[in-house]
């Protein structure tokens, strides 16, 4: 039985995802006039994977920030962005991937159509997960750092090539409002495009794919999952070892052996399915009392 | 049997004092990587990293768009 997150929590959860969404991509004008947002404020991140270039993003992507910044000539390593990472980590973890992230958001109402069998379980998951690991070091720090023009410049690679959120929020609508951005598109649109309309078709039936499999931020902010102070933890007293916050997670973790997984996103599905209170969210500033006797 | 009891109460309080070490461990290393960001965020704008960010966010990032 995939019982999701019930209820009550699960509607909590959508409402932080759209506020939030709404509130750091709430320049209206920019939707109107097909322009984008020029003010101070974007020079700080926003913690999810929001593109810079959407006409409403009021601040900037982390992993379009961390790209720009090691692309330059000035710089090779970027003191500010490991410094937001660690920060956003630490106090978080992939808490912002279930609660946060735009393109988190999109995925999970693209999976609430019913079409289709839902697949839990994709064929080749545990390397299809490594994935992303590959794309940050790759496609975020190595060829925008390496692969350098005449003047020492680089280029954004995973925004160029990959990055979907960028497609879904800023090139489709730039270019649906913005006559001279139409004209220009061409072969890497396209491309772009059809990585998106992949991921939003699959989105349908597995969830969260880009998550999953491909997304750099949630491969950074996963590593924090351990320390970080959203965290889980598994009263060993009161764990019946039932299986029912595995049969409850949509990412598919062994979530009693395993409470702050790389891959787990925070939803909560998990705590509102575990029939005994076993499982217990630590945040800060203190964890449960209960936990504190233990 | 004295010194069975004895030796219980030890390993106990071993594995108590294990037990707390953790605890305080696992509450410290968020607050220490928060502060190592903090730091490391600080000489970031020093380095002027912050205006890098601003200037390639609030011009149209083509390659995002996919037209660049």
């Amino acid at each position: 039985m995939d019982r999701g997150l019930t209820g009550v929590s699960a509607r909590i959860r959508h409402w932080v995802q759209i506020g939030f969404t709404a509130v750091t991509n709430g320049y209206a004008k920019g939707f109107a006039e097909g322009s984008i947002y020029t003010g101070s404020s974007k020079a700080f991140c926003v913690p999810g994977l929001n593109c810079y270039s959407c006409p409403g993003a009021l601040g900037s992507c982390p992993i379009g920030a961390l790209q720009a910044v090691i692309a330059t000539r000035n710089f090779s390593f970027s003191w500010y962005m490991t410094g937001f990472f660690l920060a956003v980590g630490a106090l978080l973890g992939r808490f912002v991937c279930g609660w946060l992230c735009p393109f988190g958001l999109v995925q999970d109402l693209l999976y609430k159509i019913p079409l289709g069998e839902k697949i839990l379980k994709v064929r080749g998951d545990r390397f299809l997960r490594l994935l992303k690991y590959g794309i940050l070091l790759l496609f975020v720090l190595l060829l925008p750092m390496f692969v350098l023009d005449l003047a020492g410049q680089g280029e954004p690679w995973f925004c160029k090539w990959i990055c979907p959120s960028g497609t879904l929020m800023a090139g489709w609508p730039l270019v649906m409002l913005n006559e001279g951005i139409r004209q220009a598109v061409g072969f890497l649109f396209a491309w772009k495009s059809m990585i998106l309309i992949v991921l939003i078709v699959l989105s349908i039936v597995v969830y969260r794919p880009f998550c999953r499999y491909l997304c750099p931020l949630g491969a950074i902010y996963g590593m924090f999952n351990p320390i970080s102070m959203v965290r889980y933890r598994v009263d060993r007293k009161k764990c019946t070892s039932c299986g029912d916050c595995q049969k409850a997670c949509r990412m598919n973790i062994c979530v009693s052996e395993n409470p702050n997984s790389a891959e787990c996103i925070r939803c909560g599905a998990c705590l509102s399915a575990c029939r005994t209170n076993a499982l217990l969210k630590m945040s800060f500033p203190a964890p449960p009392k209960s936990l504190a006797k233990e | 049997m004295r010194s069975l009891k004895q030796t219980k109460t030890t390993k106990n309080k071993t594995y108590d004092e294990r037990a707390a070490v953790n605890r305080i461990r696992q509450r410290l290393a968020p607050a220490v990587v928060l502060f190592a960001g903090a730091v490391f965020m600080l000489a970031g704008i020093y380095r002027g990293e912050m205006d890098v960010v601003l200037r390639k966010a609030i011009n149209l990032c083509l390659e995002c768009i996919g037209i660049g």
